[in-house]
């Protein structure tokens, strides 16, 4: 199983409202919440850190769940996210962002 | 157990985040005038365009983080004239880095190529610009800038080559009242969204004058009752329903609750239309305002029963009524009068702020002075 790299698109505006994550695309302004769960995988997603780690150090030290399942609907999720251009994913790290404001979170 | 859970776009997840954000207590919007500067004199303008003191890019720059910090999603850039900023493209880069979604609203003759370029490149989700007219006569006679119309369209036509989502504002008022075709039209050939607005409000330092520029009510009533503007207009115009105990308990609109508005000079209200000093973020930090303002906590304390008139209005659930226009009318609990009468064109059905005033009238004054002669 190659890793697999996860980094959130440039074209989206999100905050965090009452532990879930709102998304909004600019490409379409399609409007999207994430659960959670969901939005702990969102908020991991910095390009350089691989799929199976973000699901193991953060999803199943935060819920009750076992890895394989959890990486199993992580990439179902991440695969939807990324058809609408929402998150980019590539089976190498992303180059290193300039310097930015953080995201609130 | 499913681990991401997804819910896509639409109006129905927009209305249960918003009433999330309610629930607890989230500026989501944030309307920002980052200058009141501006490269046009329109007639109905209610703003004062000299520069009294507005922040500088570091002060901006701290309030967008202190936006973000407090969950505010949707951002308005505003003005005057945003572009009349040299540093504009630099706050908006910023603000874009803060994940915000941004929404600009511009009279757009300062837009080229190279600009539209660059909010395409940004992801700006919105730039809406105001027209007046489709014809330049009308147009610049309003703006009080020659050439304005044709720089404004020339500027839509290059947002849209980059694909950018475009809204065009149209003000309605006496002088451009039979032009609403005309700019529907425009739209369309644009292809961009078209909104119309009737509303003209006294400017900020309560001069009322400008308030003769509105549409005349008989007029009111034809825009009311056009399909083309309002859609289905026998559902428009219908007779409002008995309210409920639930429209009672309501607030009248997201002023202070979800929306808070950020003058040049940093002065917090509760809408761009509600002018309570609430705050100045130069002073204080933007989350203290919103949670801690005295005034702000009164508006959020209102509800729909408490309204001293409209409480009793057989309109009070499907009013426009604007408590930041009722603030400048005398008491923020009080009618507007102006959507008083919206609601009368729209209906036919008389509010009771009218019928009051209308018993009144017929009382005549109490005490007659009678002048002696000799």
């Amino acid at each position: 199983m190659s890793a697999k790299y996860i980094a959130k698109s440039a074209g989206i505006a999100s905050r965090l409202l009452g532990g879930e994550m709102m998304i909004m695309s600019a490409v379409d302004s399609t409007f999207f919440t994430l659960n959670p769960v969901a939005t702990v995988i969102w908020q991991a997603a910095d390009g350089r850190t691989p799929l199976a780690e973000i699901v193991s150090q953060r999803v199943c030290a935060e819920f009750e769940i076992d890895f394989d399942t959890a990486h199993r609907d992580a990439e179902d999720f991440v695969e939807e996210l990324s058809s609408h251009g929402i998150l980019l994913v590539s089976e190498r790290p992303f180059p290193e962002p300039s310097a930015s404001p953080t995201e609130a979170a | 157990m499913s681990l991401g859970q997804m819910s896509e776009g639409q109006v129905g997840l927009m209305q249960e985040m918003s009433q999330r954000a309610l629930d607890l207590g989230v500026p989501m919007s944030v309307h920002f005038d980052i200058t009141y500067r501006c490269n046009e004199r329109c007639v109905h303008c209610y703003l004062d365009h000299d520069d009294h003191g507005e922040m500088t890019t570091a002060e901006i720059k701290r309030v967008l983080d202190e936006l973000a910090d407090a969950g505010t999603l949707f951002l308005t850039f505003s003005g005057g004239e945003v572009l009349m900023r040299r540093d504009f493209f630099e706050l908006l880069e910023y603000a874009r880095q803060l994940m915000f979604a941004v929404r600009i609203k511009t009279n757009a003759v300062m837009i080229g190529k190279a600009e539209a370029r660059r909010m395409l490149e940004l992801g700006i989700d919105q730039v809406q610009v105001s027209i007046y007219s489709h014809r330049r006569e009308v147009h610049d006679a309003i703006t009080k800038l020659s050439g304005s119309l044709r720089r404004s369209v020339e500027a839509i036509r290059s947002l849209r080559a980059q694909g950018l989502r475009v809204t065009i504002a149209n003000v309605l008022m006496a002088a451009n009242m039979r032009d609403h075709a005309g700019v529907q039209a425009l739209a369309r050939e644009l292809g961009v969204q078209y909104t119309l607005d009737p509303t003209i409000t006294p400017k900020m330092d309560g001069d009322t004058s400008i308030l003769n520029l509105r549409i005349p009510g008989v007029e009111l009533s034809g825009v009311f009752h056009n399909e083309n503007l309002v859609g289905n207009v026998e559902e428009f115009c219908a007779p409002p329903p008995a309210p409920g105990e639930d429209v009672m308990e309501g607030y009248p609109c997201s002023a202070g609750h979800t929306l808070a508005y950020i003058s040049p000079y940093g002065d917090v209200f509760p809408c761009v239309q509600f002018p309570l000093p609430s705050g100045n973020v130069r002073r204080q930090k933007f989350l203290d305002i919103w949670n801690h303002s005295a005034e702000l906590n009164e508006v959020r304390s209102i509800r729909a029963k408490d309204l001293t008139v409209c409480s009793s209005c057989s309109h009070v659930g499907t009013c426009t009524r604007c408590p930041g226009l009722a603030y400048m009318e005398g008491s923020m609990r009080g009618p507007s009068t102006a959507d008083c009468e919206k609601s009368f064109h729209r209906t036919g059905i008389r509010s009771a702020n009218t019928l009051r005033r209308e018993q009144s009238a017929s009382f005549g004054p109490l005490i007659h002075i009678q002048p002696l002669r000799p």
